[in-house]
């Protein structure tokens, strides 16, 4: 290997990943909801966790995250189905959803978001009592 | 412009993203002849090659596997990546959503003539599975020194 390493960044032309500024990617999700809170699973790969931005504003959840690959610095590149090294996608939360609470996790490019709901709107067993 | 985290219906640009991959299905990408080997649009995972005078570089797009359920071969000069991604839910959920790949999955490209299938390294970090080979050592660029 090389030791003259440079690291793939959107404000640069990079062949691991040739970034056009124009385009930005957008990561699959997949959601879960159960009687607790939301779950949401992207997969984000070649992120690293410094670059990863979680954001909550308005009500509004953010994701964005940038690649970071290290690469021979003469590299060109030959084929690329990822041209650009953003991430973002965005997605409006309910009001019945404890945004303090939001708690992420990144493994392998995964980015695990669980957003558990207000203890007021969790559902309550109702006990009936005998007459 | 965002998707409401609960609703998918009238999501406006998924639709949009659907109806470009079906049209790309039915009449091809615009452009010349593509590889024989080459994959349709959208098929998991993307990869990139890139290549240096010392070799290439493949970086696979694959996030959340099992490092141990990854199988790369190199038969002649064909580098076929195969696994697969199992499918997470958490328990007693309904899902909103379901983008993610999951199950089985197998991506093949041919690599240069020059290039030595012995010399091949791999490793997977954040996601990204790393493949590197070395042309061999006679196609190798190499400084020639003027003799005094």
């Amino acid at each position: 290997m090389t030791t003259d390493k440079r690291v793939a960044r959107q404000d640069e032309q990079s062949p691991a990943a040739p970034a056009d500024p124009k385009v930005i990617l957008r990561p699959a999700v997949d959601i879960f909801e159960n009687d607790h809170s939301i779950c949401l699973f992207a997969n984000l790969p070649g992120v690293p966790e410094g670059g990863l931005h979680l954001e909550v504003d308005d009500k509004t959840l953010t994701i964005q995250g940038d690649i970071e690959i290290e690469m021979p610095a003469d590299m060109e590149s030959l084929y690329a189905d990822v041209r650009s090294t953003r991430y973002r996608r965005a997605f409006t939360l309910s009001s019945e959803l404890d945004t303090a609470k939001i708690a992420a996790t990144l493994k392998d490019g995964v980015l695990e978001v669980t957003i558990p709901k207000r203890e007021e709107v969790l559902p309550r067993r109702i006990e009936i009592t005998a007459g | 412009m965002f998707g409401s985290i609960t609703n998918w219906e009238n999501d406006l640009f998924d639709q949009f993203d659907r109806l470009r991959r079906e049209m790309e299905d039915v009449w091809g990408s615009p452009g010349g002849p593509a590889s024989i080997r080459a994959s349709a649009s959208g098929s998991y995972p993307a990869i990139n090659v890139g290549a240096s005078a010392e070799g290439i570089d493949v970086y696979v797009f694959a996030a959340g596997l099992d490092r141990d359920k990854i199988d790369i071969s190199v038969q002649q000069n064909l580098l076929s990546i195969s696994g697969e991604c199992m499918p997470t839910q958490p328990e007693k959920s309904s899902a909103h959503r379901k983008e993610r790949f999951s199950g089985p999955f197998r991506r093949s490209l041919s690599l240069p003539e020059d290039i030595d299938p012995d010399s091949a390294t791999a490793s997977y970090r954040n996601g990204v599975l790393h493949l590197g080979f070395k042309r061999k050592a006679e196609a190798r660029p190499r400084k020639i020194q003027i003799n005094q």
